[in-house]
């Protein structure tokens, strides 16, 4: 481990990351996304061992990726509420469902409301609101819904602020299920909207369809970059600063003007946002909503993914939303095993490496400035 | 003393007005009333456990008056929200230093020059709107985006970012932190931290500076300098309230003197009246200061 661990520091890729010069930088971004977007297609012996569908059952390897980019997406949305802004939110797949039922409800000409409208204006039967138009609706519910659940327990600290949270995700669940007249219930809502796209000539089937799986995987990376984008903005600002001062010591932070209340909600807020378009292109992808695919067993999920990767920092942050996913796929063989080998990686990522896989620049740094401490200390004597 | 005389004609800048401050059964706080003046600096001393940080607390909203009145320039600020109490330029440090501590000495000066900015998230998401115009040592050095400011301005995100990075710079230069600013807090020696707390604290452009013993933990030398650094403070126009145990150093930077003692005022005038306060003595008497 201290050898593998040596080397890799000797590598330095952060360090080389941040002083190279521009073009550097826009060349091996340039090549890293070509990577990303030719993955799908990916064939080529012994890279293609990395694929999840080379023995028989294994999964669509479209498929996967389309899947590990959405919770890359979540873990995004995730790491502004716990990692930067310190709040430790257990139902973060309240959001996500919120997303996915928001397209549902609005965009499937099977769900309730749908009907409703359809009934109470006269409109034409299989009315529907189009897929663009979902989108900024889903984002105003996720919105709204992160307000309504923060404002009121912001003032929370720490481990109540978790649990009401939890409690969150499993109303939104309890919800979907009961209400029966709104959702559906149980059975959940078929015909949901896929984005749109020119139709294939030959046999009329919509673009974003379940057979090009590759589709789907780059639309979500399209919407991942763009939110990491985004979110970079945010982070490297006087709201990002905000962030991290309310996560450092609050008290001191509403000294300094910070108010706490006033970021701590926003971070909710557009971390509620960011979840719910994940869950929006994960209903979408689906074509079907039910209940039992938001339970609360996925927000804990997703918070390994932010605290393995890294708390506080978006790489670790995708690092881990990546292990989380990928690797109980490319392992299907060891199905049986995955909770429990699951259980033994965080433990051991908790013990061997608290600050996460890929700490916080911060994190590091001040580790490193221990490590020469102690060396200090040793040559003193 | 033309110094005294003239910080005693000044205008009231705040006043704390018969405050009294009860946590259940303790009074921390027993029916205390002083004033500061614009421009002085006045020390607030008084054996452990008096009640000086409390009364700080007070002022800054963390803690609300049980009976009484606290008043900056004019307006009541007891029981409002520490931030806003921050707006109207109140700014403080902390007996137990509170830095950011996983964030680097400069960024925890910009927390405080925040304080004066108005980026809010949709500015600092889309750096388009509202546009401002900013003197050209803020002008981005990239020819082509340096052409295109002069003439649509810059975004407020920008030369917010800007000012707030030169001015912190400025103001870590000015308490002698400037050679680390790039250093976690928490790595920071001791001094640094303590120095750095003050600067954070001037970021938020005060009218006045509350410093909680400032000097605590340090030796003879380090606290004449701070001396020091709190006269020029002052020379900045700042107002400065200060709490030492040391007298010997209270009474060589003090224009005034309050003195509190079980949470009650037992002294109030310029220092060489209260040294001689028989008060003062026996409060002091018995209790040797940590002069070390
Ligand atoms: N949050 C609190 N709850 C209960 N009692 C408190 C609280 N804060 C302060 N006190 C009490 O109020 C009194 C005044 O404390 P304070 O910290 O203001 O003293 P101080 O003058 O700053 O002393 P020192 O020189 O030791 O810093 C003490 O008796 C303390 O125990
Ligand atoms: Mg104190």
């Amino acid at each position: 481990m201290p050898e593998i661990s040596e080397l890799w520091k000797s590598v330095n890729l952060r360090e080389r990351w941040e002083t190279a010069p521009t073009w550097v930088r826009m060349i091996v971004s340039g090549i890293l996304l070509a990577i990303a977007i030719y993955l799908p297609f990916l064939n080529v012996l012994p890279f293609a061992y990395i694929r999840t569908d080379l023995s028989t059952g294994g999964s669509d390897w479209s498929g996967v990726l389309t899947t590990i980019v959405i919770y890359m997406i979540v873990a995004t949305g995730l790491n502004v509420v716990i990692g930067m802004a310190g709040l430790l939110d257990l139902g973060y797949v309240g959001f996500y469902a919120i997303g996915a039922y928001s397209l549902a409800l609005f965009g499937s000409p099977d769900s309730p409301v749908t009907h409703w409208f359809a009934d109470k204006f006269g409109l034409s039967e299989g009315w529907s609101v189009p897929f663009v138009a979902c989108v900024p609706i889903a984002i105003a519910i996720a919105l709204a819904a992160g307000v309504v659940l923060g404002a009121p327990t912001l003032r929370l600290r720490g481990d109540y602020l978790a649990i009401v949270t939890m409690g969150f995700g499993e109303i939104i669940r309890i919800i979907s299920r009961n209400a029966n007249g709104l959702t559906n219930g149980p059975n959940g809502i078929t015909n949901v909207p896929t984005p749109p796209g020119p139709k294939d000539p030959d046999t009329g089937q919509p673009f974003f369809n379940p057979i090009d799986g590759y589709r789907w995987y780059w639309l979500c990376l399209a919407v991942l970059i763009l939110l990491i984008w985004l979110v970079r903005r945010l982070e490297y600002s006087r709201v990002g600063r905000s962030w991290l001062a309310i996560r450092e010591d609050e008290d001191a932070a509403a000294v300094m003007g910070v108010s706490g209340f006033k970021y701590k909600l926003w971070a909710f807020a557009i971390g509620a946002a960011v979840g719910a378009i994940a869950g929006l292109l994960f209903g979408s992808k689906q074509t079907f909503v039910e209940p039992t695919g938001f339970a609360l067993n996925l927000s804990f999920l997703f918070v390994a993914m932010v605290v393995i990767g890294g708390s506080g920092n978006m790489v670790g942050a995708l690092f881990g939303a990546f292990l989380i996913t990928y690797l109980p796929e490319r392992f299907r063989g060891l199905s049986d095993w995955r909770p429990f080998c699951f259980g033994v990686a965080l433990v051991l990522v908790m013990i061997l490496r608290p600050q996460g896989l890929i700490p916080n620049r911060r994190r590091a740094r001040e580790l490193e400035d221990r490590r020469l401490e102690a060396e200090e200390v040793a040559t003193d004597d | 003393m033309t110094d005294t005389l003239e910080s005693q004609a000044g205008e009231v800048l705040l006043e704390v007005d018969h405050v009294t401050l009860r946590f259940g059964g303790v009074v921390a706080l027993n029916d205390v009333d002083f004033h500061i003046k614009k421009g002085e600096i006045l020390g607030l001393i008084g054996p452990n456990g008096a009640g000086k940080t409390t009364c700080f607390n007070a002022m800054t909203g963390v803690y609300r008056p049980t009976e009484g009145e606290i008043r900056f320039d004019g307006q009541q600020i007891s029981g409002r929200k520490p931030h806003h109490i921050t707006a109207l330029g109140i700014a403080r440090t902390f007996q137990n230093i509170r830095l950011f501590p996983e964030m680097t000495a400069l960024e925890n000066v910009m927390v405080g020059t925040d304080a004066r900015h108005k980026t809010s998230v949709l500015g600092a998401l889309f750096k388009v709107w509202p546009r401002v115009r900013v003197d050209d040592v803020d002008l981005p050095r990239n020819r082509v985006k340096r052409a295109f400011s002069q003439t649509f301005g810059v975004s407020r995100h920008y030369a917010e970012e800007r000012a707030g990075r030169r001015v912190a710079m400025g103001l870590l230069r000015f308490v002698g932190v400037a050679d680390r600013a790039n250093e976690l807090a928490k790595n920071l020696p001791y001094g640094y931290q303590r120095r750095l707390e003050i600067a954070r604290a001037m970021a938020t452009e005060p009218k006045l500076l509350c410093l909680d013993e400032p000097a605590a933990g340090f030796n003879p030398a380090e606290k004449e300098e701070l001396m020091g650094l709190i006269r020029k403070i002052r020379d900045r126009g700042l107002t400065v309230l200060l709490i030492e145990h040391d007298m010997r150093l209270v009474m060589g930077v003090t224009d005034r003197i309050v003195v509190l003692e079980f949470g009650t005022k037992i002294a109030d005038g310029v220092p060489s009246e209260v040294a001689r306060n028989p008060k003062v003595i026996a409060a002091y008497l018995g209790e040797p200061d940590d002069a070390a």
